[in-house]
Protein backbone atom coordinates (compact mmCIF):
# COMPACT_ATOMS: atom_id res chain seq x y z
CA UNK A 1 0.00 0.00 0.00
CA UNK A 2 1.36 3.35 -1.00
CA UNK A 3 1.69 5.90 1.80
CA UNK A 4 -0.22 9.15 1.64
CA UNK A 5 3.03 11.06 1.31
CA UNK A 6 4.01 9.09 -1.79
CA UNK A 7 0.57 9.62 -3.29
CA UNK A 8 0.86 13.37 -2.61
CA UNK A 9 4.32 13.65 -4.22
CA UNK A 10 3.19 11.61 -7.24
CA UNK A 11 0.16 13.90 -7.57
CA UNK A 12 2.36 17.01 -7.27
CA UNK A 13 4.84 15.63 -9.82
CA UNK A 14 1.99 14.94 -12.24
CA UNK A 15 0.64 18.48 -11.76
CA UNK A 16 4.04 20.06 -12.45
CA UNK A 17 4.35 17.90 -15.54
CA UNK A 18 0.85 18.77 -16.75
CA UNK A 19 1.32 22.48 -16.12
CA UNK A 20 4.65 22.36 -17.96
CA UNK A 21 3.01 20.74 -21.00
CA UNK A 22 0.38 23.50 -21.05
CA UNK A 23 2.74 26.46 -20.52
CA UNK A 24 5.21 25.15 -23.12
CA UNK A 25 2.40 24.87 -25.68
CA UNK A 26 2.90 21.11 -26.00
CA UNK A 27 -0.73 20.45 -25.05
CA UNK A 28 -1.54 21.78 -28.54
CA UNK A 29 -0.86 19.23 -31.28
CA UNK A 30 -0.50 21.99 -33.90
CA UNK A 31 2.49 23.32 -31.92
CA UNK A 32 4.09 19.85 -31.88
CA UNK A 33 3.45 19.45 -35.62
CA UNK A 34 5.23 22.80 -36.09
CA UNK A 35 8.37 21.23 -34.61
CA UNK A 36 8.04 18.05 -36.66
CA UNK A 37 7.55 20.05 -39.87
CA UNK A 38 11.28 20.52 -40.25
CA UNK A 39 11.22 20.72 -44.06
CA UNK A 40 8.82 23.64 -44.27
CA UNK A 41 8.03 26.17 -41.50
CA UNK A 42 9.97 24.85 -38.54
CA UNK A 43 9.01 25.95 -35.03
CA UNK A 44 11.97 24.92 -32.80
CA UNK A 45 9.98 25.38 -29.54
CA UNK A 46 9.72 21.67 -28.69
CA UNK A 47 13.50 21.40 -28.89
CA UNK A 48 13.81 24.07 -26.19
CA UNK A 49 11.16 22.32 -24.09
CA UNK A 50 13.24 19.14 -24.15
CA UNK A 51 16.48 21.02 -23.49
CA UNK A 52 15.02 22.81 -20.46
CA UNK A 53 13.40 19.61 -19.14
CA UNK A 54 16.73 17.79 -19.49
CA UNK A 55 18.63 20.64 -17.83
CA UNK A 56 16.43 20.20 -14.75
CA UNK A 57 15.91 16.43 -14.84
CA UNK A 58 19.54 15.37 -15.47
CA UNK A 59 20.93 16.83 -12.21
CA UNK A 60 17.92 15.39 -10.35
CA UNK A 61 18.70 11.94 -11.76
CA UNK A 62 22.38 12.27 -10.91
CA UNK A 63 21.50 13.34 -7.37
CA UNK A 64 18.97 10.51 -6.95
CA UNK A 65 21.63 8.00 -7.98
CA UNK A 66 24.24 9.44 -5.60
CA UNK A 67 21.83 9.18 -2.67
CA UNK A 68 21.86 5.45 -3.29
CA UNK A 69 18.23 4.69 -2.44
CA UNK A 70 16.44 2.04 -4.48
CA UNK A 71 15.20 3.50 -7.76
CA UNK A 72 12.60 1.93 -10.00
CA UNK A 73 14.63 2.44 -13.19
CA UNK A 74 14.62 0.05 -16.19
CA UNK A 75 17.65 -2.23 -16.04
CA UNK A 76 17.42 -3.13 -19.73
CA UNK A 77 20.25 -1.49 -21.71
CA UNK A 78 19.97 -3.63 -24.83
CA UNK A 79 19.07 -1.98 -28.10
CA UNK A 80 16.99 -4.55 -29.97
CA UNK A 81 14.60 -4.77 -32.92
CA UNK A 82 11.58 -4.45 -30.64
CA UNK A 83 12.83 -1.07 -29.39
CA UNK A 84 13.46 0.23 -32.89
CA UNK A 85 10.22 -1.14 -34.37
CA UNK A 86 8.22 0.24 -31.44
CA UNK A 87 9.85 3.65 -31.77
CA UNK A 88 9.05 3.74 -35.51
CA UNK A 89 5.37 2.86 -34.87
CA UNK A 90 5.15 5.41 -32.08
CA UNK A 91 6.72 8.10 -34.27
CA UNK A 92 4.30 7.36 -37.14
CA UNK A 93 1.31 7.73 -34.81
CA UNK A 94 2.76 10.83 -33.16
CA UNK A 95 3.33 12.54 -36.52
CA UNK A 96 -0.16 11.70 -37.76
CA UNK A 97 -1.92 13.86 -35.13
CA UNK A 98 0.77 15.53 -33.01
CA UNK A 99 -0.30 13.81 -29.80
CA UNK A 100 1.98 11.69 -27.63
CA UNK A 101 0.82 10.05 -24.36
CA UNK A 102 1.35 13.04 -22.00
CA UNK A 103 -0.47 15.70 -24.04
CA UNK A 104 -3.12 13.08 -24.96
CA UNK A 105 -3.98 12.60 -21.26
CA UNK A 106 -3.87 16.38 -20.70
CA UNK A 107 -6.42 16.77 -23.52
CA UNK A 108 -8.88 14.84 -21.33
CA UNK A 109 -8.63 17.71 -18.83
CA UNK A 110 -9.60 20.05 -21.66
CA UNK A 111 -12.67 17.85 -22.24
CA UNK A 112 -11.54 17.20 -25.83
CA UNK A 113 -13.62 14.53 -27.59
CA UNK A 114 -10.96 13.94 -30.29
CA UNK A 115 -8.45 13.60 -27.45
CA UNK A 116 -10.65 11.00 -25.75
CA UNK A 117 -10.94 8.99 -28.98
CA UNK A 118 -7.16 9.06 -29.32
CA UNK A 119 -6.66 7.98 -25.68
CA UNK A 120 -9.15 5.10 -26.02
CA UNK A 121 -7.34 3.85 -29.15
CA UNK A 122 -3.97 4.33 -27.40
CA UNK A 123 -5.00 2.23 -24.39
CA UNK A 124 -6.29 -0.48 -26.75
CA UNK A 125 -2.97 -0.29 -28.63
CA UNK A 126 -1.07 -0.69 -25.37
CA UNK A 127 -2.97 -3.92 -24.67
CA UNK A 128 -1.98 -5.21 -28.11
CA UNK A 129 1.63 -4.07 -27.71
CA UNK A 130 1.90 -5.72 -24.30
CA UNK A 131 1.14 -9.12 -25.87
CA UNK A 132 4.45 -9.16 -27.75
CA UNK A 133 7.09 -10.95 -25.68
CA UNK B 1 14.16 24.61 -43.98
CA UNK B 2 12.84 27.92 -42.82
CA UNK B 3 12.35 28.88 -39.18
CA UNK B 4 8.79 29.82 -38.31
CA UNK B 5 9.62 32.82 -36.12
CA UNK B 6 5.99 33.89 -35.81
CA UNK B 7 5.11 30.70 -33.90
CA UNK B 8 8.41 30.29 -32.02
CA UNK B 9 7.81 30.74 -28.27
CA UNK B 10 11.22 30.34 -26.59
CA UNK B 11 10.31 31.67 -23.14
CA UNK B 12 7.17 29.57 -22.73
CA UNK B 13 9.11 26.57 -24.06
CA UNK B 14 11.93 27.02 -21.54
CA UNK B 15 9.59 27.72 -18.60
CA UNK B 16 7.26 24.84 -19.43
CA UNK B 17 10.18 22.51 -20.10
CA UNK B 18 11.67 23.40 -16.72
CA UNK B 19 8.39 22.49 -15.02
CA UNK B 20 8.26 19.18 -16.91
CA UNK B 21 11.81 18.43 -15.78
CA UNK B 22 10.89 19.42 -12.21
CA UNK B 23 7.91 17.02 -12.28
CA UNK B 24 10.13 14.19 -13.54
CA UNK B 25 12.80 15.06 -10.96
CA UNK B 26 10.29 15.17 -8.10
CA UNK B 27 8.81 11.78 -9.00
CA UNK B 28 12.28 10.28 -9.07
CA UNK B 29 13.63 11.94 -5.92
CA UNK B 30 10.51 11.55 -3.76
CA UNK B 31 9.12 8.27 -5.09
CA UNK B 32 12.02 6.65 -6.97
CA UNK B 33 9.97 6.30 -10.15
CA UNK B 34 10.50 7.26 -13.79
CA UNK B 35 7.98 9.79 -15.15
CA UNK B 36 7.26 7.86 -18.32
CA UNK B 37 3.65 8.58 -19.18
CA UNK B 38 3.09 5.59 -21.47
CA UNK B 39 4.44 3.17 -18.86
CA UNK B 40 2.50 4.81 -16.03
CA UNK B 41 -0.70 4.54 -18.07
CA UNK B 42 0.00 0.98 -19.22
CA UNK B 43 0.51 -0.27 -15.66
CA UNK B 44 -2.54 1.67 -14.55
CA UNK B 45 -3.62 0.57 -11.15
CA UNK B 46 -1.35 -2.44 -10.60
CA UNK B 47 -0.36 -2.88 -7.01
CA UNK B 48 -0.10 0.74 -5.89
CA UNK B 49 -2.06 3.92 -6.46
CA UNK B 50 0.82 6.30 -7.18
CA UNK B 51 0.26 5.98 -10.92
CA UNK B 52 -3.38 7.02 -10.59
CA UNK B 53 -2.31 9.96 -8.40
CA UNK B 54 0.27 11.04 -11.01
CA UNK B 55 -2.26 10.82 -13.86
CA UNK B 56 -4.86 12.80 -11.88
CA UNK B 57 -2.20 15.45 -11.21
CA UNK B 58 -1.26 15.50 -14.90
CA UNK B 59 -4.85 16.17 -15.93
CA UNK B 60 -5.61 18.65 -13.12
CA UNK B 61 -4.14 21.91 -14.53
CA UNK B 62 -6.04 21.46 -17.81
CA UNK B 63 -9.24 20.59 -15.94
CA UNK B 64 -8.92 23.69 -13.72
CA UNK B 65 -8.35 25.95 -16.74
CA UNK B 66 -11.37 24.40 -18.44
CA UNK B 67 -13.60 24.84 -15.36
CA UNK B 68 -12.42 28.46 -15.05
CA UNK B 69 -13.28 29.04 -18.71
CA UNK B 70 -9.63 29.93 -19.48
CA UNK B 71 -8.74 26.91 -21.63
CA UNK B 72 -9.06 28.79 -24.93
CA UNK B 73 -5.51 29.26 -26.17
CA UNK B 74 -4.16 26.07 -24.56
CA UNK B 75 -6.61 23.36 -25.53
CA UNK B 76 -5.95 21.12 -28.51
CA UNK B 77 -7.62 22.03 -31.77
CA UNK B 78 -8.37 18.72 -33.39
CA UNK B 79 -10.88 18.28 -36.18
CA UNK B 80 -13.70 15.79 -35.71
CA UNK B 81 -15.86 16.45 -38.74
CA UNK B 82 -16.39 13.02 -40.18
CA UNK B 83 -15.37 9.36 -40.36
CA UNK B 84 -11.96 10.28 -41.81
CA UNK B 85 -11.06 12.17 -38.61
CA UNK B 86 -12.24 9.29 -36.40
CA UNK B 87 -10.13 6.91 -38.48
CA UNK B 88 -7.07 9.16 -38.28
CA UNK B 89 -7.37 9.65 -34.49
CA UNK B 90 -7.98 5.94 -33.95
CA UNK B 91 -5.07 4.90 -36.16
CA UNK B 92 -2.70 7.38 -34.54
CA UNK B 93 -3.76 6.36 -31.02
CA UNK B 94 -3.38 2.69 -31.86
CA UNK B 95 0.12 3.21 -33.32
CA UNK B 96 1.19 5.29 -30.31
CA UNK B 97 -0.17 2.65 -27.91
CA UNK B 98 1.44 -0.34 -29.66
CA UNK B 99 4.70 1.49 -30.36
CA UNK B 100 5.24 2.81 -26.84
CA UNK B 101 4.65 -0.65 -25.35
CA UNK B 102 7.10 -2.31 -27.74
CA UNK B 103 9.67 0.44 -27.18
CA UNK B 104 8.83 0.64 -23.47
CA UNK B 105 8.65 4.43 -23.51
CA UNK B 106 7.54 7.60 -25.24
CA UNK B 107 8.54 11.27 -25.41
CA UNK B 108 8.68 11.47 -21.61
CA UNK B 109 10.14 8.08 -20.61
CA UNK B 110 12.76 7.98 -23.37
CA UNK B 111 12.86 11.64 -24.40
CA UNK B 112 13.26 13.17 -20.96
CA UNK B 113 13.96 10.55 -18.29
CA UNK B 114 15.96 8.23 -20.54
CA UNK B 115 18.11 10.97 -22.07
CA UNK B 116 18.59 12.55 -18.62
CA UNK B 117 20.26 9.34 -17.45
CA UNK B 118 21.92 8.65 -20.83
CA UNK B 119 20.18 5.33 -21.31
CA UNK B 120 21.57 3.68 -24.46
CA UNK B 121 18.07 2.51 -25.42
CA UNK B 122 16.71 6.05 -25.20
CA UNK B 123 19.63 7.44 -27.21
CA UNK B 124 18.40 5.17 -30.04
CA UNK B 125 14.64 5.46 -29.46
CA UNK B 126 14.45 9.29 -29.45
CA UNK B 127 16.04 9.94 -32.88
CA UNK B 128 14.08 7.01 -34.35
CA UNK B 129 10.64 8.23 -33.23
CA UNK B 130 11.52 11.86 -34.04
CA UNK B 131 12.57 10.94 -37.59
CA UNK B 132 9.52 8.70 -38.09
CA UNK B 133 7.22 11.50 -36.92
CA UNK B 134 9.00 14.07 -39.10
CA UNK B 135 8.65 11.74 -42.08
CA UNK B 136 4.88 11.49 -41.57
CA UNK B 137 4.54 15.27 -41.33
CA UNK B 138 6.73 15.72 -44.41
CA UNK B 139 4.52 13.52 -46.61
CA UNK B 140 1.25 14.99 -45.31
CA UNK B 141 -0.23 17.54 -47.71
Amino acid sequence: MTSLRLLATAFAAGSLFGLGLIISGMSRPEKVIGFLDIGRHWDPSLGLVMAAALAVAAPAFAWARRRGRTLDIPANRTVDRKLVAGSVLFGLGWGLIGLCPGPALVSLGFASLPGAIFVAAMIFGQKIGARYP
Amino acid sequence: MEIDWSNFTPFQALAGGGLIGAGAGLLLLANGHIAGISGILAHGLDRSLWRAAFILGLILPAALLTLAGQAGGFSPRLALDGPADWLRLGTAGLLVGIGTRLANGCTSGHGICGLARLSPRSLVAVPVFMLAAMAVVAVKP
